[in-house]
Formats: C-alpha cells, structure tokens, sequence
C-alpha cells in the first residue's frame, strides 16, 4: 500500500446537516442465558441528503444497526436520534426496504406501491403510483400479483412502495442480495438515478465492497463479533462512477486490506 | 389413450359395485342392501323430492353454525394470534377443549335448546369454532416478520394492522381451515341429526332404520351426504383457486 | 418481532394460571347466580367424578374406550400407512383410487354407524369399526400427499447413487415424509379419539362417550356429564402431547419448527 494516505476517515464534523445520529450504540443478545456483544460504540453521523453504506461480514451486526435505527429494535445503551427526536418506533417517515420478500403478496403492484397513500384523495393516489411505476419501469405491470414477478421487479415494487410516501430516509438491507449479479448492477444503477432525482438520505447495507464503492458518499467499514466500526471511508469519485478508473481501484482495494483480504484470488 | 386412462377410475368404481353386489348376493339373509337396491333408494327418494327437502334442511343447518363460528373465529382468532400474551394465556384452556367431540356437547346443548333446530346448530357452531379459532391462531403466527415490520414501518396501529396485514397474509391458510372445517360441519350435522331433530339427511338415515329396517334407504341418504360433502368441498377448492389467492401456493418459505 | 416487548418466563405459568382461574371463577358465579338445579359447579363436578372412582366405574370406562381407539387405530396406521405409500408412490394407482377415497371421506363414521352395527352388532367391534374408518382415510391422504411433497432431488440424488425403487422408497422417500406423516397420524388418532366418544354414545354401553349419554339419561347426572367430557378433553390432550414427544425425536426432528 502506498505511503500517502489514500484512505481518509471522517473528520469529526460532518459539513452538511445531521439527518441522524447515534451515540454509543451497543446492543447485547442474550439467548438460552448467554449474552452476546452484537454491536459496540457505534457512533455514526449520516448528513442530510448523503449516501452511506455499512459495509461488513455476516456478523458484524449491519443490519441489526440499521433495525435499530429504524427503530424495530431497542439498542441495549447508547441513543439514535434523527432530526434531533430519539427513535422509539417504525416511522413512515423512514421507510426500510426489507432483504427479501417484503413486497405483500397478496396486492397487486399498484396495491402495494399505493399501500401508505391512504390519506391522499384516489385521483392524486392514482397520480402518484402512476409516477413511481413509470420511475422504477414497471409499466404495464400494475395489475400484477408479485409472483408473477421476477425477483428484480419485486424489489423494484418495494422501493417504489418505500418512495411513494415520500420518506425523508430510506434504509436498504441487502436489497439486491438475492438477486442475480446483473441485475443487482442495473439495479444499483436504477436507485443512484432515483436518489439523484428526490436526493433522500439512505442508509444502504451491503457485504458487497464494490456495490458500496460504486454506490455511497461514504462507507462505513465494520467489524464483526463485536460488531464496531472499523473506519469511514470519504469515497469522493462524482457520479457517474467509473469503475475502471484508477481512483475507484484505489478506493476499493484500500477498502480490501482494511477488512484484511488480499486482492489476488 | 386419454381417454382410457380417465376411464379407469370409473372401471375401479365399477369393480367395487360389482363385489359389493356379489357379497350381498352371497349372504341373502342379511339385511345390507346390494348397490342395486341402493339405487332404487336414491330414486325413491328422488322421487319423493324428499333428497332436496332433507339436504337442503342439513345445509341449512350447516350454514347458520358455519356462519356463527366464522365471524367469532376471525376476528378473535387475530386477536389472540396478535397478543402473545392472549395466546399464552387461553392455550391451556383451548387445547383441553379440542378433542372433545361436539357430540358430547348433546345433553349440554339439549339442556341449553331444547331438542330442535338450535340445539343441532349449537352443535355444529361447537364443532367448527374451535378448529377453526385454532386454525387462525396458528396462521397468524405464521405470518412472516417482514409484513409486520413492514406494516409498523409505514405507521400502523394494532388494528390496521390485523385488518390490512395479518388478515390478508393469513388467507391462503385461513381457506384451508376454513374448507377443513366446512367437512366437519357437515360431519357434525349429520350426527347432530341423527340424535336430536326430525329433518335432514342424519335424520333420513336414523328414521329409515327405526320405520322399518329400510337398510336401502339408509345406504342411500349415505350415498347422498358422501356426495353433498364432496361437492361443498370441491366448491371450496376452487375458490382456492382464485387468481387473487393464488400467491398463497406459490410463494413457499 | 411484535410491537410488543418479549414477555418474561414467569408469564409462561402466570397467564394460563389466571386465565384458568377466571373461568372457574365465572363459571361457579354463572350456576350461582342463574339458580339452576341442573348445571353443575365445578366443585360438584370433582365430587361426581370422585364418587365415579369410589365406585371403580371410571376406570373401566376410561379403558374401555382406550382399547377401542387402541385397536381401530393401529388397524388404520397398520392398513393405512402401506397402502397411502403405495398410492402416493404410484401415481397411476392413486389416480384410480382417489375419487372413490374422496367419495367416501366425507361421510360421517357416525353415519356408518347403522351400517357397522349390521355387520359387527351392538357392541366393541361396530365402536372399533368407527374408530378405524375415521383414522384411516387421514391417514391414507397424508401419506399420499406427503410422497408426493419429497423435494425431487432428493429422490434424484438417491437415484444417482444407484438406489432401485423399493430402496428409493423406503430409504429416501419415507424418511423424507416421515415428519408429515406423523403430523397425519396425530391428527388421526385425535379424530380416533372424537369418534370413538361419538360411537359410544350410539353403539354400545361403557366408555367415556357412553357415560356421557347414561349420565344424563338416567338421572340427569349433569356433573357426570361435563365430569366426562372434562375427562375426554384431559385423555385427548395427553394422547395429542405424547404424539408431540415422539416428533421431538433426533430422526424426525429436522422436519418440525421448533419454537426455543
């Protein structure tokens, strides 16, 4: 690795607005009487509008942090706050995009996209499933059941589900992980365009070094059992990215020696 | 060779009768009637438009105590398939009660009746609550984690979230249970009859015995609720079907 | 993962035990205060049943009963369980037979009961007759279905390692099915355990069922009544929880859910 630093970890202030942070997150397990340490000190600041990935292995606890911020777990000590208000509780104004399958079956495509719109009048809830169709290219599949789908076009239900309601952060766990490597490289492609479009904040969980490198404004490595952050990665490439470019290798393989993996297979 | 291959079921059937046959034709002094006799009964009956007079008291009977448990079943059902602690705490009481059979609700359900048409639809109301209370309970359970979360996520109460999430998600399962407990409903109306009204099918076979030893028309009304249980069961097979529900089948964990 | 935060160990026993507790409480206040002569108090309940084994009567009735599931069952597993596999297996066979399983499934074992006391006469045997009727076709579809739901590959992976047919099927396909099957055969020995209570209140003249119908024929002995179907509801149970050991077991075990 080159003697000049090429890795440059967060400064202490984040320059853009704080959307959400947490403070000292911990968060302890116990089954059948033993405990066990899944995350420790998490503290993570995430700017208003910015793109973060969590970057780690099976273990390191990611999406039990991203579950926590989202508010479907208590952290066991530490706080998360988003807009200054302590997270209690699921809110539609952070929806989650599930790993898999968390499109209901049971509503067609229009169904589910137009599922938190029931405060809207029908024309203006029409109006807007019409929109989010036509911007994650789903048009002509409306009155599908999501088993008639492939399993990129359900996901691709589910976020324009999450962006329907208009949320101000969106958190993705894996949302491409079940889909073929293709795919998962349009549907990258597809969710930069979006976030570019309605610039949300998003918190993005991965496994995958080169989907956060292509994708987040920063990434932050963890590490597993306990489940710590590692270090926060500045990716400063302006999309779009170019994945053969010098600097995005640098990038990336930097990122490949701090989790410990060396870049000859 | 299509056709051939269809047939065979029938040729099967056919081959029961034909023994069958033979069996009474060997043994002249019992009273069991052959399939030959059988058949006169069905027409005798037929006849006397007696058939749709008796099915449709049966059914009749059926609908009031399927009706009744389904909507106490349901909504309770999620309820108590919702709050652990509700599921925690009624379990106990609800498991001893299931394999008491509804029959043996008859002198509580005479007593509480009266002989007549309410006892027989508190019987099957007995038979078809409790399964299917236990059917939606488990089911609910069953629902995966992601809709839940899902549905908190997007600011659902505990209400909107049985009506529009757990209900939704837990009717592929809910028709089984619900197809499987229509079978017993009508099991239970059947044996329901036979002991405490003077109308239906259960009643034509007890009569039938008692007003003469008319063991053909017995085997007929056997015949007659064999086949009136098929088609209600088919019937609801096919709403299974429904393209809506279809997911249900498809979608496997 | 609930709205609800995870409850203690201790509400596993607390729950039940009050739920439990104000039924019996508001069953005892329902005979009080409507004044009924005939409805029994849980109290007296206890007492009849007590008085039932001072006499030496509940036990030959709650065997009586027993034998009779007993012996009907087995007949349906032993007949049952063989002639599913082969059905399941063969489809062509299956084909020929299942309309006429569907045809007979829904009929009654108490409508048969007419047709069993002619062949068997008032007594055990017509009782066992319903007993095996009403186990065996839960059994006979069961087994079936559950051949039918062994994932291909596994019976392709058999077949690769050089497997014949009558190998294929008893050392891959029925260990595979075996978990449903056992969820089949609970089911029908739960259904064993209701009609014979329903038999004996028609066909014959001991058993749990029977002294329900005699209890209250013969002196509207109402405590007797709910003292037995109590009675029923407790052998059931424990008949449905022994069944559930036996699914806990190393080599079936793999095929349930287990709640930690």
């Amino acid at each position: 690795m080159p003697s000049n630093t090429i890795i440059e970890t967060e400064p202490a202030t984040v320059s853009l607005l704080t959307k959400l942070r947490t403070e000292n997150v911990s968060m302890i397990f116990s089954r059948d009487g033993k405990s066990m340490s899944v995350l420790e000190n998490i503290n993570l600041e995430v700017g208003d509008g910015e793109f973060v990935c969590l970057l780690g292995p099976s273990g390191c606890g990611k999406s039990t942090l991203l579950s926590a911020i989202a508010g479907f777990l208590k952290p066991t000590g530490g706080e998360i706050r988003i807009d200054g208000e302590a997270v209690r509780d699921p809110d539609p104004r952070r929806i989650f995009v599930f790993q898999e399958r968390g499109v209901f079956p049971w509503l067609t495509v229009e169904g589910n996209i137009g599922f938190g719109l029931g405060r809207l009048s029908r024309a203006e809830r029409a109006q807007r499933i019409n929109h989010y169709i036509r911007m994650v290219g789903l048009e002509g599949f409306e009155k599908s059941y999501p088993h008639e789908l492939s399993g990129g076009m359900k996901q691709r239900v589910e976020v324009a589900r999450a962006l329907a309601v208009n949320p101000d952060v969106l958190f993705l766990d894996e949302p491409f992980g079940a889909l073929d490597s293709i795919t998962r490289m349009v549907m990258r492609s597809e969710l930069l365009r979006i976030w570019q479009a309605e610039r949300k904040t998003i918190l993005f969980v991965t496994h995958d070094i080169d989907e956060a490198v292509q994708l987040a404004d920063r990434v932050v490595v963890m590490s597993a059992r306990p489940g710590r952050i590692q270090q926060i990665v500045k990716i400063d490439i302006a999309h779009p990215r170019d994945i053969s470019s010098p600097r995005y290798l640098e990038l990336r393989d930097g990122i490949l020696s701090q989790i410990g993996l060396a870049h000859n297979v | 060779m299509k056709l051939r291959v269809r047939l065979r079921p029938i040729l099967f059937i056919l081959v029961l009768l034909a023994a069958w046959q033979v069996a009474v034709l060997l043994h002249p002094r019992q009273l069991l009637p052959g399939p030959w006799k059988t058949g006169h009964g069905i027409a005798e009956l037929v006849e006397h438009g007696l058939i749709v007079k008796y099915t449709v008291a049966s059914l009749f009977r059926v609908t009031w105590g399927f009706f009744l448990a389904v909507i106490i079943a349901i909504p309770l059902g999620l309820a108590i398939g919702w709050y652990r602690r509700a599921e925690m705490a009624l379990n106990p009481i609800l498991q001893l009660i299931r394999p008491i059979s509804p029959l043996a609700w008859i002198p509580i359900a005479i007593l509480w009746f009266g002989v007549g048409d309410s006892a027989a639809v508190f019987l099957i109301f007995v038979g078809c609550f409790l399964p299917l209370l236990l059917a939606v309970i488990n089911a609910v359970q069953g629902v995966p984690a992601v809709y839940i979360n899902a549905g908190r996520n997007f600011g659902l109460g505990p209400i909107a979230l049985m009506r529009r999430i757990l209900y939704p998600a837990i009717v592929p399962r809910l028709m089984t249970g619900l197809r499987i407990t229509l079978g017993v409903a009508w099991l239970v109306v059947v044996a329901a009859e036979m002991i405490a009204v003077s109308s239906g099918l259960g009643f034509l076979i007890v009569d039938a015995r008692n007003a003469g030893n008319r063991y053909d028309l017995v085997l007929a009304g056997m015949v007659v609720i064999g086949f009136v249980g098929l088609l209600l069961d088919t019937g609801v097979r096919s709403l299974e079907q429904a393209r809506a529900l279809r997911w249900g089948y498809v979608e496997k964990d | 993962m609930r709205a609800q935060d995870q409850p203690g160990r201790w509400e596993r026993y607390f729950w039940p035990v009050l739920a439990t507790a104000l039924f019996l409480a508001f069953w005892y206040c329902a005979v009080v205060w409507s004044g009924t002569k005939i409805f029994p108090s849980p109290r007296e309940v206890v007492r009849g049943l007590a008085e039932l084994i001072h006499e030496g009567v509940l036990y030959h009735d709650i065997i009586d009963s027993l034998r009779r599931v007993a012996i009907g069952y087995f007949a349906a597993v032993a007949l049952g369980i063989p002639l599913g596999l082969l059905f399941g297996w063969y489809s062509a066979v299956n084909q020929v037979v299942n309309p006429v399983v569907q045809i007979l499934r829904p009929i009654s074992p108490i409508a048969w009961i007419p047709v069993a006391i002619i062949l068997f006469g008032v007594g055990d045997y017509a009782a066992i007759f319903l007993v095996f009727l009403g186990a065996f076709f839960p059994i006979v579809v069961t087994c079936v279905d559950s051949v039918a739901n062994v994932p291909l590959i596994y019976r392709r992976a058999g077949s690769n390692f050089g497997l014949t047919p009558p190998q294929l099927l008893s050392r891959v396909v029925f260990p595979a099915a075996l978990p449903q099957i056992l969820v089949g055969l609970r089911i029908a020995l739960g259904i064993g355990w209701l009609v014979v209570v329903a038999g004996e209140m028609i066909a014959v003249s001991s058993g749990l069922g029977f002294l329900i119908i005699d209890s209250r024929n013969s002196g509207k002995r109402y405590d007797l009544v709910v003292g037995a179907m109590l009675l029923i509801g407790v052998i059931g149970l424990m008949l449905d929880l022994l069944f559930r050991r036996i699914e806990t077991m190393k080599p079936v075990r793999w095929g349930f859910r287990h709640e930690s």
